[in-house]
C-alpha cells in the first residue's frame, strides 16, 4: 500500500491468543499490516476488535504466538529493550502516577527514559507549553481532568523525542473539546515527521488519520489510506429530508427500501448510503448527494464481511459452549417483527408529561453538582442528557432514577416523587447501567429470571415474557451461555432486555452504545426508536454526539447547569455563527460550552 | 414480597456456587484450617527432648532416669557427662531441659534422706516451660509414692486425689477442636456478607437492584439468607468431623448447639452486613473483615482464657459474639451443657444480632446510593 | 543493567507515592502497633486471680493452716464453700475454674496420722489452663506439707526432691515470648501486605504498562519496589521493638547490631514473598487475599511461636519448615531472652537467607518485561 515510504512497525502473520476463562480466545487473527513512517496511522475498530494487543505487539510489551513483529528495523521477540529505547508510549488511562504532581511524572518519566539531566527542564518545558500544562505543573496527576491526564500522558511519552509513537486509545473517556485539542497536537507532530500509531473507537477520529488499520474481531479488514476507503461510496451517500416527516419515521422507512444499505439520522434529515451510486426517491423525498464519511464506508464493509462469510444471516448459530464472534444483526432489509407488546395500536397514547424536573439542586459537600435545573419530559419522548465529564449529568441521571436524593427542588418521575420509600413507584422505571451491568456467572435465561422475579412478574406470564426476550433480542442461542462470556454486543441487548421485562412506562440508559460496534449500535437505536414510538419514555446519557440527533429533545449541561435544551435542530441552531452555518452537533457542543465556560475559565 | 427474597436467594447462590473463585473460598481455606488447627495447635507436649546430667553412680539414680525414659512425653536426645556441656544444650535449644541427678543420690535414699534432682529448663517459651515442669514433677511424685509404698516410708500426711472433669485427660485438642468450628463459621460467614454489597457495587449490578421496587430490607435479607444457609451448612459439617475424624466427645444437647449455632450466625451476619454498607469496595470490604476478624478472634478466649487478659480487654470481649458462642460449643461437647445452663450465653447474642442488623439496616435505608 | 539515574528515579517516585497515599504508612506503622497492642494485652498464658471453691466441710485450725497457702498466692482468687454440692454447681456455671475439697474427716485423720485424702477437681475443657491449675494446687500441698514438718520439727523425708532452675526467663513471664513472637508474625503480615499491594496497584492502574515500555530494566523495577518499602519495613519493625522494649518490657539480651542483622534478612523474606504474590496475582484485591491467607494464619499457627513445634505431628512440622516466620521466631526469641547464641543465629540466619533467595529467584522467574 504504502510502499514508497519505509514502514516502521511491520507485523507478518501475528497471531496472538489469550486465556480467558479456561477458553483460548483469539484476539489478533494473522494480521498483516505495515505502518508508515511519517505518517498518522489509525487503528480503529470496537471495543474487543484487538486494538490494544496490536498496541502492545508493537511496544515489544507482548510476543506473537505466531509470526513476527519488525519495530523500526528490529525484532521485538530479540531486541524488545532497544525498540524501548525508541519509541514512546502511552498506555489506556495515560499511565501516570496520580500521587505523584505533574512535574514529577514528568521528571520521573525523564529519567526513566535516560533523558540527560542537562536537556531534561528545556525538553520539559517545550512539552509543557506544547501541551498547555505549564500553569500545573504543582499540581497532582489525580486531580486534573480526564483531558489534561491525557496530555500529560502525551508528554510523558514524548520526553525523549521517540522515532515511533503510540498510543492506545487517548481518547477515551474524554469530551469533545480535549480530544479536539490532542489530535492538533499530533497533527502538529507529525508535520515534524514523527511516526504515530493511534488506536481509537471513535470513527470520526479516522478522518484524522493519514492511514487507517481497521480491526473487526483481531482481523485486520481493511488497510488503506482514508480517501481510498471512501472512493468506492463516492456518489452512494445522499442526505434525504422529507418536510413534515419525522426523521425517524423517515428513517424507519428508507432502512427498509431495497439498495439502502445504511440509513442515519443527521442534521435535519437521514443520511442514505445506497448500493449503487444512483438516488432512489420517492416523492416527495428530497435526496441530497453528499460526501462519504469513514463510518458509511467501515459500515459497508462490516456489511459485507458478515455476508461474504457463511452466516448468511443475522442469526448467529452458535452454540452456548464456544461463544461465537459476534455477528451483529441489523439493516438487512427485513420485515420488522412488531412484537413490542407494549403498545401494540400505535401511537395512540396522550403526550402528557412524565418526567418533571423543577429547580433541581445537589450539594456534596460544599461543591455543588447540580445548580438548580428545570426541565419536562413527555410520553413518548426520546429524551437525550449531554455534557462534558463534570458537567452533573450523572449526577441528575442518578436523581432522575432514584438512585441519589436531590438537595432541593422537585422532581416527579410517572407522577410519583421517587424517593426511597416510594418501592412501588420504581416499578415504572426500567435502567440500563454503564457497562451493561449483568450478574456475570448467571447465565442468560437466569438472569432474566431473575430480573422477572425482582419486578414481581410469576407464573405463565414470567414464561411469556422470558420467551419474548430471547426471541425478540435473538438471545435463544446464548440462553445458557454465563452473561459473562458474551460478547459486547450481546451484553448490551441483554441488559435492555432485562430492563424491559416488567414493560416499564420510562426507560433510562446510562452510556449505553460505549464501545459497541457501529452495526450494534444502528440496531440498538432501532430498537429505542420501536420503544419511543410505543410511549415508552426513554431518558439517555450518550457521549456520541452524532447519537444526540436521535433525540426529540435534549438537555446541554455545563458546569451543573443547563446550556442548552430543545430540539436537537433547535440546539445546533444556538451554535450557528457566519463561519459555521450548520454546525454538526459536535461543534455545537464545543462552541456552546467554550462560551459558557470561558469567562469562568479566564477568571480563574 | 416472598418471591422477591426467594429470586435474590437464588441469584446469590448462583453467583457464589458458579464462581470458581468464591467456591474455593468456602471450601477450601475451611477444611485446610480445620485440619492445621486440630493436628498443630496443641498445647500437650509430647517427645520433649531433655538431657540426663547423671552424677550418681548408684541404682536408684539409674530406677528415677528409667521413669523418664518410660515415658512418652519425654525424649532422651543429648548425652551429657560433662558439667560444661549443658549450657550449650540449652542454648542450642538440643533439649528443653536438662536432669541433674545430684551425687549421693542413691545414697542419701538408701540412708532414708530425700536425693537432689535439679530441673536446668529453657524458659524461652514460658509457657512449654511450665508444662513441661508440670510433666517432671508429675514423674517424680509417681517415683516418690512408688518408692515409699515399697520401701515402707512413712506416708506424708495428706494426699491430694486429683480428678479433671469434662476432660479427664487434659487433652488440649478438645479444648481447640470445637473452638473452630465458632471460628470457621464467623470466618466464613463474615467472607460471604461481608463483600457481597461491594461486590454488587463494584460491578454496577447494586443500582440495578436499587432502581427496581426492593426495599432495603428484601436486599438485606436477599444478603443475609444466604450466609445464614450457607454458615449453618458449614458449622453442621465441621461440628459432625470434629466427632467423627477428631473424636471429640459430644456429651450436650444437640437442640442447645444449634440454637447457639443459629443466634451466633445472625450476630455474625449482622455484623458483616455492617461492614458491607460501610464498604464501597471489596478491598475494604476485606480490609473491614479482616480488621474485625483478627481482634474478634485474638479477644474470643479461642486460644487463650479471656480470664488472662486485662481488665479493660475483658470488657471489650463483651461485644465479640464468637466469647459467647465459644463457651456454648464447648459446654455442649464437653461438659454436657442443656438450654437451661447456657442461657446467660444466649441472651447477650441474641442481643447482638438483633442491635448489629438493625444497625446494618438503618446503614441501608440511609446511606445507600 | 542498572543505571542510577533510574534506579534513584524509580525510588524517589515510590517514596513520593508512600508520603502522599496514607495507606502505606498505614500498613507499615498503624497496623503492626494496632496488632502489638491488641495481641501484647489480648494473648496472655499467665493465669492469675484464678478462681477456685475452696471446700471445708469442718473449718477446724488444721484446714485453716492448709487454706492460708492458696489465700496468701496471687494466682487464686477464692470462694469458700461447706459443701460439695454447691461448690460443683458453681463449677459448671463457670463460677470457679477448680475446686480444692476438704472432707470432713480431714483433721481427724491427720490427728490420727492417717494420710489425709482431700479432693482436687477442675474443670479439664481449658486443658492448659487446667494443668496450670493443677500445678499451682499441688504447689500449695507441698509448701503446706513442708511448713508443717518444719514446726512440727520432723523432718519431711521424700526419696526424691525436685528443685528447679528456670533459664532465660525465671518469672516464666508469658509476655516475654508471645511479645517478640508476635513481632515476627506481624512483620510477615506487613511485609508481605506492604509489596504485593503496592504493585498489584500498578498493574491496576496501568502505570506497570507505561513503566515496562520504558527502557527501564526488570532488576531496576524490583530493586525500585524492595529499597523503598524495606526501608519501610525496617521503621515497622524498629517501632515494633521499641515497643516490645519499653511498653512490654521485655529485656533484650543479645546484641542490638545481630537483631537489626536479622529482621533486615527476615524483611527481605517477607518482601520477596510479596513480591511473588503480586507477580502472580496483578489485582490488589487478590493480592491482599492471598498475602493474608499465606501469611498470617501460618506464621501465627506453625511458627511456633505460641504452640510447640516439636509436639505437632511429623507431616505437620516437616510443613512448619517453608514458614519463615518459624526461622525468625526462634531468632527473636533467642536474641531477645538468651542472647547471642551462634548455633541458634546461624543456622536461623542460613534458614532465612535460603528462603530469601528461592522467593527472589521465583519472582525472577515469573516476572519478565512483558505483558503476557
Amino acid at each position: 500500500m504504502s510502499s514508497a515510504t519505509p514502514a516502521v512497525v511491520e507485523l507478518q502473520g501475528c497471531s496472538k491468543w489469550f486465556q480467558r476463562a479456561g477458553q483460548r480466545v483469539l484476539a489478533l487473527n494473522a494480521v498483516t499490516a505495515q505502518v508508515a513512517q511519517g505518517r498518522v496511522t489509525g487503528l480503529l475498530g470496537p471495543d474487543g476488535a484487538g486494538k490494544t494487543t496490536l498496541m502492545r505487539l508493537a511496544a515489544s510489551l507482548f510476543h506473537p504466538d505466531q509470526g513476527e513483529v519488525q519495530v523500526l528495523g528490529l525484532n521485538s521477540r530479540t531486541q524488545g529493550a532497544q525498540i524501548q529505547q525508541l519509541i514512546g508510549y502511552m498506555p489506556q488511562r495515560f499511565g501516570l502516577y496520580e500521587e505523584l504532581t505533574v512535574q514529577e511524572n514528568l521528571d520521573l518519566y525523564a529519567a526513566l527514559q535516560g533523558l540527560e539531566p542537562s536537556r531534561q527542564r528545556a525538553r520539559q518545558q517545550e512539552l509543557l507549553a506544547l501541551t498547555a500544562l505549564g500553569p500545573f505543573g504543582a499540581r497532582r496527576a489525580g486531580q486534573l481532568s480526564g483531558g489534561m491526564k491525557q496530555k500529560l500522558g502525551l508528554a510523558c511519552a514524548l520526553l525523549r523525542a521517540p522515532a515511533l509513537l503510540l498510543l492506545d486509545e487517548p481518547t477515551v473517556g474524554v469530551d469533545p473539546i480535549s480530544r479536539r485539542e490532542l489530535w492538533q497536537i499530533i497533527l502538529g507532530l507529525r508535520h515534524q515527521g514523527l511516526s504515530v500509531l493511534v488506536s481509537t473507537a471513535y470513527l470520526d477520529e479516522a478522518e484524522r488519520c493519514d492511514d487507517l488499520l481497521l480491526l473487526h474481531q483481531g482481523q485486520l479488514l481493511e488497510h488503506a489510506p482514508h480517501p481510498v476507503l471512501t472512493a468506492p461510496l463516492q456518489g452512494c451517500c445522499f442526505l434525504v429530508t422529507q418536510p413534515g416527516l419525522s426523521r425517524r419515521l423517515l428513517q424507519s422507512r428508507l432502512r427498509q427500501r431495497t439498495g439502502v444499505l445504511d440509513a442515519t439520522i443527521q442534521a435535519e434529515g437521514v443520511r442514505v448510503v445506497c448500493r449503487e451510486p444512483q438516488a432512489l426517491p420517492q416523492p416527495p423525498e428530497q435526496w441530497m448527494p453528499i460526501a462519504p464519511r469513514f463510518e458509511d464506508a467501515f459500515v459497508v464493509r462490516l456489511y459485507q464481511a458478515q455476508h461474504s462469510g457463511a452466516a448468511s444471516e443475522a442469526t448467529p448459530k452458535a452454540t452456548p459452549k464456544a461463544i461465537p464472534s459476534a455477528v451483529p444483526s441489523v439493516s438487512p432489509p427485513r420485515p420488522e417483527p412488531l412484537t413490542q407488546p407494549i403498545q401494540a395500536t400505535g401511537p395512540t397514547f396522550s403526550p402528557e408529561p412524565v418526567i418533571e424536573v423543577h429547580d433541581l439542586i445537589r450539594r456534596f459537600g460544599e461543591f455543588v453538582a447540580v445548580k438548580g435545573i428545570s426541565f419536562t419530559v413527555l410520553r413518548g419522548q426520546i429524551f437525550g442528557l449531554l455534557g462534558a465529564n463534570g458537567a452533573g449529568k450523572t449526577t441528575t441521571f442518578n436523581m432522575l432514577c432514584g438512585l441519589l436524593s436531590p438537595t432541593a427542588g422537585t422532581l416527579r418521575v410517572a407522577g410519583e416523587q421517587l424517593g426511597r420509600a416510594a418501592a412501588q413507584a420504581r416499578r415504572n422505571i426500567g435502567y440500563v447501567a454503564q457497562k451493561f451491568s449483568l450478574y456475570g456467572h448467571l447465565s442468560v435465561l437466569q438472569n432474566l429470571a431473575f430480573f422477572s422475579a425482582l419486578y414481581g412478574l410469576r407464573g405463565a406470564h414470567k414464561t411469556a415474557r422470558i420467551q419474548w426476550a430471547l426471541d425478540e433480542f435473538e438471545l435463544t442461542p446464548f440462553a445458557l451461555a454465563n452473561s459473562q462470556d458474551l460478547p459486547l454486543g450481546f451484553k448490551q441487548r441483554l441488559a435492555l432486555a432485562c430492563a424491559l421485562m416488567h414493560q416499564p412506562l420510562i426507560l433510562f440508559l446510562d452510556e449505553p452504545t460505549s464501545g459497541v460496534d457501529p452495526l450494534a449500535r444502528r440496531d440498538f437505536w432501532k430498537r429505542i426508536n420501536q420503544l419511543a414510538d410505543s410511549g415508552v419514555t426513554v431518558m439517555i446519557t450518550t457521549h456520541f454526539m452524532e447519537e444526540a440527533e436521535y433525540c426529540d429533545q435534549l438537555v446541554l449541561m455545563s458546569l451543573g447547569e443547563i446550556l442548552a435544551q430543545g430540539t436537537p435542530q433547535s440546539v445546533r441552531a444556538l451554535a450557528a455563527r457566519p463561519d459555521q452555518a450548520q454546525p454538526s452537533m459536535e461543534e455545537a457542543f464545543i462552541t456552546l460550552i467554550q462560551q459558557h465556560e470561558s469567562p469562568l475559565r479566564r477568571a480563574s | 414480597m416472598l418471591a422477591r427474597i426467594w429470586a435474590l436467594i437464588i441469584k446469590e447462590f448462583l453467583a457464589l456456587l458458579k464462581d470458581k473463585a468464591s467456591r474455593v473460598v468456602l471450601i477450601g481455606p475451611p477444611f485446610i484450617q480445620l485440619l492445621v488447627f486440630g493436628y498443630a495447635a496443641t498445647f500437650d507436649l509430647n517427645q520433649i527432648p531433655y538431657a540426663v546430667y547423671n552424677e550418681d553412680a548408684g541404682a536408684v539414680g539409674r530406677t528415677l532416669v528409667a521413669y523418664f525414659e518410660g515415658s512418652p512425653t519425654f525424649h532422651q536426645t543429648v548425652f551429657i557427662s560433662h558439667e560444661s556441656q549443658i549450657a550449650p544444650s540449652i542454648d542450642n535449644q538440643k533439649v528443653l531441659l536438662v536432669l541433674h541427678v545430684a551425687p549421693h543420690f542413691t545414697q542419701n535414699i538408701l540412708q532414708h534422706q530425700s536425693g537432689q534432682i535439679q530441673v536446668l529448663i529453657d524458659g524461652r517459651n514460658s509457657n512449654t516451660a511450665t508444662i513441661a515442669l508440670n510433666d517432671v514433677s508429675a514423674i517424680i511424685n509417681q517415683f516418690n509414692q512408688d518408692w515409699m509404698a515399697q520401701y515402707g516410708w512413712a506416708a506424708p500426711p495428706a494426699l491430694p486425689e486429683i480428678r479433671a472433669w469434662y476432660n479427664p485427660n487434659l487433652i488440649s485438642r478438645w479444648f481447640i477442636v470445637p473452638g473452630i468450628v465458632a471460628l470457621l463459621t464467623l470466618v466464613v460467614t463474615l467472607l460471604v456478607t461481608g463483600l457481597s454489597v461491594a461486590r454488587e457495587r463494584e460491578m454496577g449490578t447494586l443500582d440495578q437492584l436499587l432502581v427496581s421496587p426492593l426495599r432495603p430490607l428484601e436486599i438485606l435479607l436477599g444478603k443475609a439468607l444466604p450466609g445464614f444457609i450457607i454458615g449453618l451448612l458449614e458449622a453442621g459439617l465441621i461440628s459432625t468431623l470434629v466427632v467423627v475424624w477428631f473424636h471429640v466427645p459430644f456429651t450436650g444437647s444437640l437442640l442447645a448447639l444449634i440454637l447457639g449455632i443459629i443466634l451466633f450466625l445472625w450476630a455474625a451476619i449482622g455484623l458483616g452486613l455492617m461492614i458491607s454498607s460501610l464498604a464501597n469496595t471489596q478491598q475494604q470490604g476485606l480490609l473491614g473483615v479482616f480488621l474485625f476478624l483478627v481482634p474478634a478472634v485474638i479477644l474470643s478466649g479461642f486460644s487463650t482464657p479471656i480470664a488472662n487478659m486485662p481488665e479493660p480487654v475483658q470488657w471489650l470481649t463483651f461485644l465479640n459474639p464468637m466469647r459467647y458462642f465459644l463457651v456454648i460449643v464447648r459446654g455442649v461437647f464437653l461438659e454436657g451443657a442443656g438450654l437451661a445452663l447456657l442461657w446467660p450465653q444466649y441472651w447477650p447474642l441474641a442481643l447482638l444480632a438483633v442491635a448489629s442488623m438493625s444497625t446494618a439496616h438503618w446503614r441501608f435505608r440511609t446511606h445507600m446510593g | 543493567m542498572i543505571t542510577a539515574q533510574r534506579l534513584h528515579a524509580l525510588v524517589r517516585k515510590e517514596f513520593l507515592q508512600i508520603l502522599r497515599d496514607p495507606s502505606a504508612i498505614a500498613i507499615a506503622f498503624v497496623l503492626p502497633v494496632f496488632l502489638l497492642f491488641l495481641f501484647g494485652y489480648g494473648v496472655s498464658l499467665d493465669a492469675h486471680h484464678v478462681p477456685v471453691a475452696v471446700v471445708v466441710e469442718q473449718p477446724t485450725q488444721e484446714t485453716n493452716e492448709f487454706v492460708a497457702g492458696l489465700s496468701q498466692s496471687t494466682y487464686f482468687q477464692i470462694h469458700p464453700f461447706t459443701q460439695l454440692t454447691a461448690a460443683r454447681a458453681a463449677l459448671m456455671r463457670h463460677e470457679v475454674d477448680g475446686v480444692l475439697w476438704l472432707r470432713s474427716d480431714f483433721t481427724r485423720a491427720l490427728l490420727q496420722q492417717r494420710t489425709a485424702p482431700f479432693g482436687i477437681l477442675v474443670n479439664g475443657v481449658d486443658a492448659n489452663t487446667a494443668r496450670l491449675l493443677e500445678g499451682y494446687l499441688q504447689g500449695v500441698w507441698q509448701t503446706w506439707l513442708q511448713q508443717r514438718a518444719t514446726r512440727s520439727g520432723q523432718i519431711l523425708h521424700l526419696p526424691a526432691t525436685l528443685e528447679n532452675r528456670i533459664w532465660f526467663n525465671p518469672a516464666l513471664r508469658s509476655r516475654n515470648y508471645l511479645v517478640p513472637g508476635l513481632i515476627a508474625v506481624i512483620m510477615t503480615l506487613i511485609g508481605a501486605l506492604l509489596t504485593a499491594l503496592v504493585v498489584a496497584r500498578e498493574w491496576e492502574r496501568g502505570t506497570m504498562e507505561a513503566l515496562m515500555a520504558t527502557p527501564v530494566s526488570l532488576l531496576e523495577l524490583l530493586l525500585g519496589k524492595l529499597i523503598p518499602y524495606f526501608l519501610l519495613g525496617m521503621g515497622g519493625m524498629a517501632l515494633s521493638v521499641c515497643m516490645a522494649l519499653w511498653l512490654f518490657a521485655v529485656p533484650l539480651e543479645g546484641s542490638l547490631g545481630l537483631l537489626i542483622l536479622a529482621s533486615a534478612l527476615f524483611l527481605l523474606v517477607a518482601l520477596g514473598m510479596g513480591l511473588l504474590i503480586s507477580t502472580v496475582a496483578r489485582n490488589q484485591f487478590v493480592a491482599g487475599q492471598i498475602a493474608i491467607i499465606v501469611t498470617f494464619l501460618p506464621a501465627f499457627i506453625l511458627s511456633g511461636f505460641i504452640f510447640d513445634i516439636g509436639s505437632m505431628p511429623e507431616p505437620i512440622q516437616f510443613m512448619t519448615h517453608i514458614v519463615a516466620a518459624r526461622y525468625f521466631v526462634a531468632l527473636l526469641q533467642t536474641l531477645f531472652l538468651a542472647g547471642n547464641v551462634p548455633e541458634v543465629i546461624l543456622t536461623n540466619a542460613a534458614a532465612l537467607l535460603l528462603m530469601a533467595l528461592i522467593f527472589f529467584g521465583l519472582t525472577w522467574r515469573q516476572s519478565r518485561k512483558r505483558l503476557d
